[in-house]
């Protein structure tokens, strides 16, 4: 373009700033970051036999940020056994990673719902020959995290929870409250209930327990991803609840169990009917979600989850979240990327890592029928 | 040295030129109305394809899309609408204009009459800058920092001036509500309407400022006679530019504020929410229609921002007859 | 408070000669400056108030009632106004300055606890939420790339557009412009995201790329640029123009050698105001870049990562280790925009033409 030299100066003096900054800084960045630095301790890749058979090149993956954790630390330990694989999970959401999915944005979607009808209906147009499958991968509690000084085993059951988190219950010195912990100094403060301000999944799981559980004090509709009731406060994502938690006396507030660890926040026991109280744990949370029955049908692992269980010891409020691909018709370039790592995930050595990322593992009835459909991709 | 009109004495001289028309002319002409075309074309494709989208949505509404205060587009029958999200896209941002706009243009003027010389240039140069630090920042800060520290003052309020019912705080929650989101847009747009009132101040003619000073003005007479009547048409566009940026930020108020689907005058509750907060929170999640939905209360945003840039180009159409021409 | 501001005149006034008005000695501002705020302290100490935000509010309003009561009793009314009106300048300052010192204080101490050569040269590939470690690098070079191609793009059409809509549009394509400029202003980033989603991915069949969302970007930072630009083309005096065009000078090179020029400086501004929006931005990028941990060097094939999304998603992840690296990312996106302006603006000062202002 010759329209002016002054601007054509300018243009190519930031043109030229723009790649000269580009060449020099590629120059010296890095991808590897195995060794170990200030500070930050490892967790070392374990040696593995992951088989990598044919994988190579990106593999694009987006959805529920209710994985993420379990994600980050699968494609790290298969990117550190494949060599040149590049597995890239976005956590954008649930909604988000099945509108990408049916895009063809993705190879595999993540979500902590099982598909819709309509959503199978149009998966069908991206995946040439077969639909989109639930396959359920990784569960985990969603634990009830709350602040108040003094006050270090609270237990709550379903219908406190729900009279609570629809501003019905709005003292800590309640008398429904007072009843499930006998002998605690319970202070005369208001409850301060935080929610998601964003839509999700963990909200949508929580809706879901609490109309199962306690259908008398939670006539919301447990479909929704938004929060259904009126009132109380909200903070955006996960982290920004756990914060808020932390941060607020006398708070109350629900999400993964990995932020309650990393925030050091204590979290409720749930009274579920069982003889003592449940605490949200990964081994609690295992035993519930082997409750669940499979509802899917063929390839199609889909579960419903027993929310009202009265186990001993398993914690009802959960949630699993499934990864979704195609049972046919999958993009071939993609295909054999996605079939190594998705075996990976359900083997037992994928598995084994979750617990100590604040997940559960799946049953072993439920991960051996995964393991059985994940080969038949195609 | 003064701002002109160019429209009149324009006219006469492209038509000088086209009867003179050189190639150099020719071409340079034909670029810049290209790029005009072509920004033309890409404008009105966006908004077109914004308003097939909204009109998709709006048609499966089962309720009032402007009178409703529930957005639940996934529901059967959908119910959505924006109520609540305009109330709190106005407030927040009546809120910022009122407290930024006083104080850009007293720091403008501290700048361009007030500070002494050695501190006046780094100091433009400071808020100059401060204009570029990108909104996320903005809105790390003021989640992590400016809410625990706006905790007092909200409860303040609250004591003294709670019988105003805006600053009745009816419960104890943190300050994640519309006052603060106002005050973070506030000090998000300062330095962008500072930037601008600044330069116009500077714009001033001087021979106006001697004059005043000569007949014995104190230095506030001159800036209430000569600069700022000059800079009015400057301080509407500057503050219209600061309004566009505060209607349509997304990040800061996402993070800071607690919303929900309640219409509240209480300020200082939790609750409220706006059009650009309101899509970052619920877009990732939303399916095909609940997008098309988010859209369409994208559509009234767009509207409004648009009134908003009219209403400026009128007053300063207006002004510009009075002010500037006769230096 | 009342006691304080009534004893401070009879302290200060003292008459000089009978042609001159009573004066204030030049340090009254500062002591009743450094009074009030120690009222301020005082009484915010007395009351109990922990935020110290009422401090300064009531020291700032002591500060101004102080000035108008000692002005009023000794100079006169026309004398207090003047010395309110200065106060009142001060104090919005003031009130302005610590915010933003707050903020870039807080920016720049929390982002140089994990800020180093190691994180500007790393990715974060294999790096988990809960651990230190990992870098920026793959997100500062999607950046830089994303916002130079969008700049790359949009500021020509957009200074072109400026220039056609000032020194040459009329009738009713310029309307039209100027409407959709106007509409355009007030575009959510996200639209912007969704359009380009919607033609260049899903009608076209690309997949995510730097490209993609620099395509946004440039969407987003073209109304920007015109309207500013417009601005400062139409403060260019008409005088200029008519001089050089008597000169035989032909249109366009009076456009580029004598309006432009002298415009450079505001709308270099204006393109790096447009440059700091669109640097801010996550969701197209989200939406359209798709964003990785690995470093990608080629905006036109494969996800890469940008600044702002790095932030965010690190703040969102919430662990302590993940905050201080959304806050040393947030260090080094302002450092990136700082650099950037100052470049600009070192450039147009060296190209435009000596005025005397």
């Amino acid at each position: 373009m010759k329209l002016s030299r002054k601007n054509g100066l300018r243009a190519s003096a930031i043109g030229a700033l723009v790649v000269s900054g580009a060449l020099v800084l590629s120059a010296c960045g890095s991808d590897n970051n195995t060794e170990p630095t200030k500070g930050g301790e490892k967790t070392s890749a374990a040696a593995s036999n992951i088989k990598c058979d044919g994988a190579k090149g990106q593999l694009l993956a987006a959805g529920s940020s209710a994985q993420k954790g379990a994600m980050d630390l699968w494609v790290k330990n298969f990117q550190a056994a494949c060599e040149g694989v590049e597995v890239n999970y976005q956590a954008i959401g649930s909604g988000g990673g099945i509108t990408k999915f049916n895009q063809g944005q993705v190879a595999f979607a993540g979500s902590d719902s099982a598909l819709k009808d309509e959503e199978v209906a149009e998966s069908k147009k991206i995946c040439k020959g077969g639909t989109g499958v639930n396959l359920p991968m990784v569960g985990g509690p969603i634990a009830i995290g709350y602040k108040l000084e003094g006050v270090d085993n609270l237990v709550l059951d379903a219908s406190t929870l729900a009279k609570i988190f629809d501003n019905k219950i709005t003292k800590w010195n309640d008398p429904a409250i007072a009843k499930l912990n006998p002998g605690a100094k319970l202070p005369d403060s208001s409850i301060q209930a935080f929610h998601r301000s964003d839509e999700s999944g963990t909200t949508q799981n929580l809706g879901k327990y609490l109309s199962t559980a306690a259908p008398a004090d939670w006539k919301h509709d447990p479909k929704t991803k938004s929060w259904p009731a009126q009132g109380g406060q909200a903070a955006n994502g996960s982290s920004g609840v756990a914060t808020a938690v932390k941060d607020a006396e006398g708070s109350i507030g629900y999400f993964e169990l990995s932020y309650a660890t990393a925030n050091k926040i204590s979290t409720v026991s749930l009274n579920t009917g069982a003889s003592a109280p449940v605490a949200a744990t990964s081994e609690n949370a295992s035993k519930a979600i082997a409750a669940a029955k499979v509802k899917g049908t063929g390839n199609d692992v889909a579960l419903s989850l027993d929310y009202a269980t009265k186990a001993e010891g398993a914690y009802p409020l959960i949630l699993v979240t499934y990864e979704i691909a195609c049972d046919k018709g999958n993009k071939a370039e993609t295909l054999p990327t996605l079939k190594a790592f998705l075996n990976y995930t359900v083997s037992d050595e994928g598995q084994k890592v979750l617990a100590d990322a604040g997940y559960a593992p799946l049953p072993a009835e439920i991960a051996a029928k995964v393991r059985a459909i994940v080969p038949t991709l195609s | 040295m003064v701002t002109t009109t160019p429209p009149a004495t324009d006219r006469n001289r492209s038509r000088r030129a086209k009867s003179a028309a050189r190639p150099g002319d020719r071409i340079f002409s034909g670029l810049s109305k290209g790029s005009g075309i072509t920004l033309l074309v890409i404008m009105a494709a966006i908004a077109g394809f914004l308003t097939y989208r909204a009109v998709l949505a709006i048609s499966k509404d089962s309720v009032n899309f402007f009178t409703t205060f529930e957005w639940n587009p996934a529901g059967d029958p959908p119910v959505f609408g924006i109520a609540v999200l305009a109330f709190g896209t106005i407030v927040s941002s009546v809120i910022a204009m009122l407290i930024a706009v006083p104080v850009a243009i007293g720091i403008a003027l501290f700048i361009s009459h007030y500070a002494p010389r050695k501190l006046a240039k780094p100091l433009a140069y400071v808020v100059d800058l401060l204009a570029a630090v990108p909104s996320i920042i903005y809105g790390l800060w003021g989640a992590i920092f400016l809410v625990p520290y706006l905790d007092g003052l909200n409860k303040w309020l609250d004591q003294y001036l709670g019988w105003t019912y805006i600053f009745d705080k009816s419960s104890d929650g943190v300050a994640r509500n519309m006052f603060t989101v106002g005050i973070l847009l506030a000090i998000m747009i300062l330095p962008i309407i500072t930037n601008v009132t600044r330069e116009v101040f500077l714009q001033a003619p001087k021979m106006h400022e001697e004059a005043a000073l000569a007949l014995g003005a104190t230095r506030w007479e001159v800036v209430r006679m000569a600069v700022l009547p000059f800079g009015r048409s400057g301080i509407i566009s500057a503050s219209m530019l600061g309004l566009g940026r505060a209607l349509g930020e997304t990040m800061a108020v996402a993070v800071v504020l607690s919303p929900s689907f309640l219409l509240s005058g209480h300020l200082l509750d939790p609750g409220g929410g706006t059009f650009a907060q309101n899509i970052a929170a619920k877009f990732n999640e939303a399916n095909e229609f609940g997008r098309d939905a988010l859209i369409a209360s994208g559509l009234v945003l767009f509207v409004i921002t648009l009134l908003v840039n009219g209403a400026a180009r009128m007053i300063i159409a207006r002004r510009k007859e009075y002010s500037g021409a006769n230096a | 408070m009342s006691h304080a501001v009534q004893e401070r005149p009879v302290a200060f006034a003292k008459p000089r000669g009978p042609l001159s008005h009573a004066r204030l000695p030049r340090w009254t501002p500062i002591a009743v400056a450094a009074g009030s705020v120690a009222a301020g302290v005082g009484i915010g100490l007395l009351a109990g108030w922990h935020s110290k935000v009422q401090w300064g509010l009531v020291s700032a309003l002591l500060f101004v009632l102080a000035t108008y009561a000692v002005t009023a009793k000794v100079e006169g009314a026309r004398q207090a106004k003047d010395r309110v009106a200065t106060s009142l300048v001060w104090v919005s300052f003031v009130l302005a300055v610590v915010p933003l010192l707050s903020l870039a204080w807080v920016t720049v101490s929390k982002g140089m606890e994990v800020l180093d050569g190691y994180f500007l040269t790393h990715s974060m590939n294999g790096v988990l939420d809960a651990e230190a470690g990992g870098g920026v690098y793959h997100a500062l070079l999607g950046t830089i790339e994303q916002v130079g191609i969008a700049t790359l793009i949009a500021a020509p059409i957009g200074l072109l557009t400026a220039v056609y809509l000032v020194e040459y549009g009329t009738g009713k394509l310029a309307k039209a412009v100027t409407f959709f400029v106007d509409v355009m202003t007030g575009i959510p980033s996200i639209v912007a995201g969704l359009f380009i989603l919607a033609t260049w991915n899903l009608m076209l069949g690309f997949g995510p790329s730097g490209f993609a969302g620099a395509m946004a970007l440039a969407i987003l930072m073209m109304p920007v640029v015109v309207r500013s630009t417009e601005e400062m083309l139409k403060l260019v005096p008409n005088e200029l123009r008519e001089a050089s065009l008597a000169l035989g000078v032909p249109k366009w090179r009076t456009i580029l050698k004598v309006v432009l020029p002298t415009a450079i400086g505001g709308i270099t501004t204006g393109v790096m105001l447009a440059v700091a929006r669109i640097t801010g931005e996550t969701a197209p990028v989200l939406l359209l870049v798709f964003g990785t941990k690995l470093i990608n060097p080629n905006p036109f094939e494969g996800a890469q990562s940008s600044l702002p999304l790095y932030v965010y998603e690190q703040y969102a992840v919430g662990t302590d280790a993940a905050v201080a690296r959304a806050w040393a990312a947030a260090l080094v996106l302002i450092a990136f925009v700082m650099i950037l302006n100052l470049v600009a603006r070192g450039i147009a000062r060296w190209k435009a033409p000596k005025t005397g202002r």
